[in-house]
């Protein structure tokens, strides 16, 4: 270990592979504001941590109980982060939640054209191919085309609704209950509901047979 | 600051990029479509973006736009739609 910032006691730990010039400048940033005393280094650990914490479980907690209590699906609809709450979980300040629903008639699938705007406070980070050039030029130009690709072909007569998250709005896409589940008890449900269900990008999975 | 549209409205995206961080992106700009729902006013993030404090708020609209419309050689069927979140600043009627 040969790296300058040992002789620093308000850097971070630094990764171990060469840092990029983006990490070197966070780095560079953080150690300053730590320096002139507007944030703590354990404030920094702990939003790292919060963040971390945050997955796709939360999400499914959700769909999972909009699925069998038709009250909640609608308060959700109505205004998602007071619904959310109702569960214990709390999104967060920084955008607001806003679900829709995924039917017989109508496909949602989201995308953020300008950079990865995604419901992190519910989903926890987005998978790279959320981020990629490839899924953000060419969902909104031919969304059955890149659905296709991720194993989902719809039928012409299924509305496609392709949602580009340009601003404050984080989307969160309620899927389609799969048929089959009617005596299932809302965990086993939650295990069904996958992150890319409620990208849009597919359907929630259908029950093992027993 | 009261809404300028509301629900059904059809409106036209402006077009344009002034320098510094727009969220309009450019292939819906001069687009056609018609107000999905209001979101409430926000903060603008082009002042926000250069450390300015984003005021005064603008409406924030999903504005619904007909795939056909935006891409006219669109491959899928014609009722496919594009939603997009559009600053109030962003439109005018059409």
């Amino acid at each position: 270990m040969h790296d300058d910032h040992h002789d620093n006691p308000h850097a971070p730990p630094t990764p171990d592979h060469p840092m990029t010039e983006f990490e070197r400048r966070v780095d560079a940033v953080q150690a300053l504001l730590i320096e002139k005393g507007l944030i703590t280094a354990d404030e920094v650990r702990r939003a790292v941590e919060e963040m971390d914490y945050r997955s796709p479980a939360l999400g499914a907690k959700v769909i999972a109980r909009a699925w069998v209590d038709p009250a909640f699906k609608s308060r959700l609809l109505a205004n998602a982060k007071s619904a959310i709450l109702e569960l214990g979980i709390d999104v967060g300040e920084l955008a607001t939640i806003v679900a829709v629903e995924n039917t017989e008639k109508v496909h949602h699938a989201v995308v953020c054209t300008l950079c990865s705007c995604y419901p992190r406070g519910l989903l926890g980070y987005p998978p790279d191919w959320y981020k990629s050039l490839n899924y953000r030029s060419r969902v909104v130009v031919d969304p059955r085309g890149v659905l296709k690709e991720f194993g989902l072909q719809l039928p012409p007569n299924v509305e496609v609704r392709v949602l580009d998250s340009t601003a404050d709005m984080r989307y969160l896409v309620i899927p389609a209950r799969p048929a089959g589940t009617d005596g299932m008890s809302e965990e086993e449900l939650a295990g069904l509901i996958t992150r890319d269900s409620m990208i849009g990008v597919a359907q929630a999975r259908t029950p093992a047979k027993r | 600051m009261s809404a300028r549209f509301k629900a059904g409205d059809r409106v036209r995206v402006r077009v344009g990029s002034p320098p510094g961080h727009l969220r309009t992106p450019l292939y819906i700009q001069g687009k056609i479509g018609s107000v999905e729902r209001l979101h409430g006013d926000y903060r603008n993030p082009e002042s926000l973006a250069h450390g300015g404090d984003g005021l005064p708020k603008q409406q924030l609209y999903l504005v619904r736009f007909a795939q056909p419309h935006v891409w006219p050689k669109y491959p899928g069927p014609p009722r496919d739609q594009l939603l997009i979140d559009i600053y109030e600043h962003w439109l005018e009627p059409a």
